[in-house]
């Protein structure tokens, strides 16, 4: 589902969230909640993917010579 | 001696007039030790303001102290504006204290207490222009020291929270002079870049000099223009400073920011797995109820006895039958009977009955039976029929007479 690729985690967790109350409900017919099921379980592996797959990242932006910015790994020892 | 005598309380009325007239004796700023403070019950105060040489007597009347941010103590330098007066019971001059303010402190306070009043004025602090924080920012910027505890303490909240943190900083110099420009610098810099869905101030505590810079009126202006949420966290909780007014949410340590604008990796896990739970769950409970309503439907007699249904209606069947048959039988008897009796009435009617008991018919030879005697002339032949067969014979006279019965 290409959709999901667009979405944040954000998004795609309310989302699913909407789709687990659309299904409790229980006002869907069959085939409804069939797909709405599907939408979802893809939903929950696309979020868990992304708890999963983000890397730790602490960076620090900097200004440079010529003024322009500049996105450099962060160390605890502060030096640019 | 031609000298004017006064009273004492002529002398001092003048003496008053003129410390009160004299410009340079009023608003005066007068530094000193606190001695001798005395909190009266009447709500007055009363000390004698001191250096190492010399006292002045001060009266901070309860009007002005009641709104006093601290308790002067014995032993307190101060800092007191205030206007020389007369006491004139005693003669006595005095500082008449209009404020008082522990000193060092004292003119940057001022300085901070009336830019947050222009600035409240101006709206900036009104809480309907604060920016909604994301939930889940995918990626936050932090302006601070690279080497402060402050942005220490808020890594290591960060990665307790949520071990994948993405956490851009932005380098300042938190105090000190360059700290305003740096401060400044450092913001536009994380919104020009403009990946960045939160950003956090922060600095670790410190005295109200050190942390001035976050009192800078542009710094202000800045985060209230910003179009990403902002996020203070500046000294102690007790510290506030401008900017905790302007920003979005002020979070009393570097910590706690991180506490509010980390999501716990723990519980959003937690989260979607009872979301995953119970969305199968609901699609459980979706099936089950149908093949019940399926269940319940199959269990109809209909279903399970196919042909009691049948049997039934052949039994009507057969009844209806032998109604049809007994009906029949009873119509057909009825109209035999009625047809003999119409025989038998149609028997009595018969001529030839009437000819059996001895009566006769008379006609012209194969003619319409004779009715009357003028129908026939003498000579003429005519057939006399009896039961058992014909009389050829001829008129030989006519008599009319009326026959009589």
């Amino acid at each position: 589902m290409s959709v999901e690729e667009e979405l944040s985690f954000e998004e795609a967790l309310a989302e699913l969230e909407e789709i687990v109350d659309k299904l409790e409900s229980g006002e869907l017919s069959l085939e409804d909640s069939l797909k709405e099921f599907e939408a979802g379980i893809k939903l929950s592996r696309f979020c868990a993917k992304i708890l999963d797959d983000t890397e730790e990242k602490i960076e620090m932006i900097i200004e440079n010579e010529v003024g322009d910015l500049e996105i450099k790994p962060y160390n605890s020892s502060g030096k640019e | 001696m031609e000298q004017q005598l006064i009273t004492v309380t002529e002398l001092n009325n003048y003496i008053k007039y003129k410390l009160e007239d004299d410009k340079f004796l009023s608003d005066l700023l007068v530094t000193g030790e606190v001695s001798n403070f005395h909190h009266h019950s009447s709500g007055h105060m009363y000390f004698t303001l001191k250096d190492e040489d010399t006292r002045v007597k001060c009266v901070l009347f309860a009007s002005y102290n009641r709104s006093l941010s601290f308790m002067p103590e014995d032993g307190m330098q101060v800092l007191i504006k205030g206007d020389i007066g007369l006491y004139q019971p005693r003669g006595e001059y005095q500082l008449y204290v209009k404020e008082i303010e522990p000193e060092g402190v004292g003119a940057l306070h001022i300085a901070y207490e009336q830019l947050k009043k222009r600035l409240q004025g101006e709206g900036l602090f009104a809480a309907a222009t604060k920016k909604e924080l994301p939930e889940i920012p995918s990626r936050i910027g932090v302006i601070t020291s690279p080497t402060g505890a402050a942005f220490r303490d808020f890594l290591s909240v960060a990665k307790r929270r949520f071990a994948k943190a993405n956490i851009l900083l932005a380098p300042a110099t938190v105090q000190g002079e360059k700290a305003e420009e740096s401060l400044l610098a450092a913001l536009k810099r994380l919104i020009d870049y403009g990946e960045v869905e939160v950003i956090v101030i922060t600095r670790g505590g410190g005295s109200l000099e050190d942390l001035w810079s976050f009192n800078s009126e542009k710094l202000a202006r800045s985060v209230f223009a910003a179009s990403v949420p902002i996020i203070s966290a500046v000294g102690h909780e007790t510290d506030y400073t401008i900017l905790d007014f302007v920003a979005d949410l002020r979070a009393p340590t570097p910590s706690a920011a991180a506490e509010l604008v980390i999501p716990s990796c723990e519980q959003l896990t937690k989260h979607l797995k009872q979301l995953k739970t119970s969305l199968i769950r609901a699609m459980k409970e979706q099936i089950k109820s149908r093949r019940t309503a399926l269940e319940s439907l199959s269990q109809r007699r209909v279903f399970l006895e196919p042909n009691r249904e049948l049997r039934s209606l052949k039994q009507r069947l057969d009844e209806l039958k032998s109604r049809l048959k007994s009906t029949f039988k009873a119509n057909f008897s009825l109209t035999k009977e009625k047809l003999e009796h119409q025989v038998s009435r149609l028997d009595s009617l018969s001529p030839l009955n009437t000819l059996a008991r001895g009566y006769a018919l008379c006609r012209q030879e194969d003619q319409e039976t004779l009715s009357s005697v003028e129908e026939v002339e003498v000579g003429e032949e005519v057939e006399i029929v009896l039961a058992d067969g014909k009389i050829k014979s001829e008129v030989t006279a006519i008599q009319l007479e009326k026959l009589e019965f």
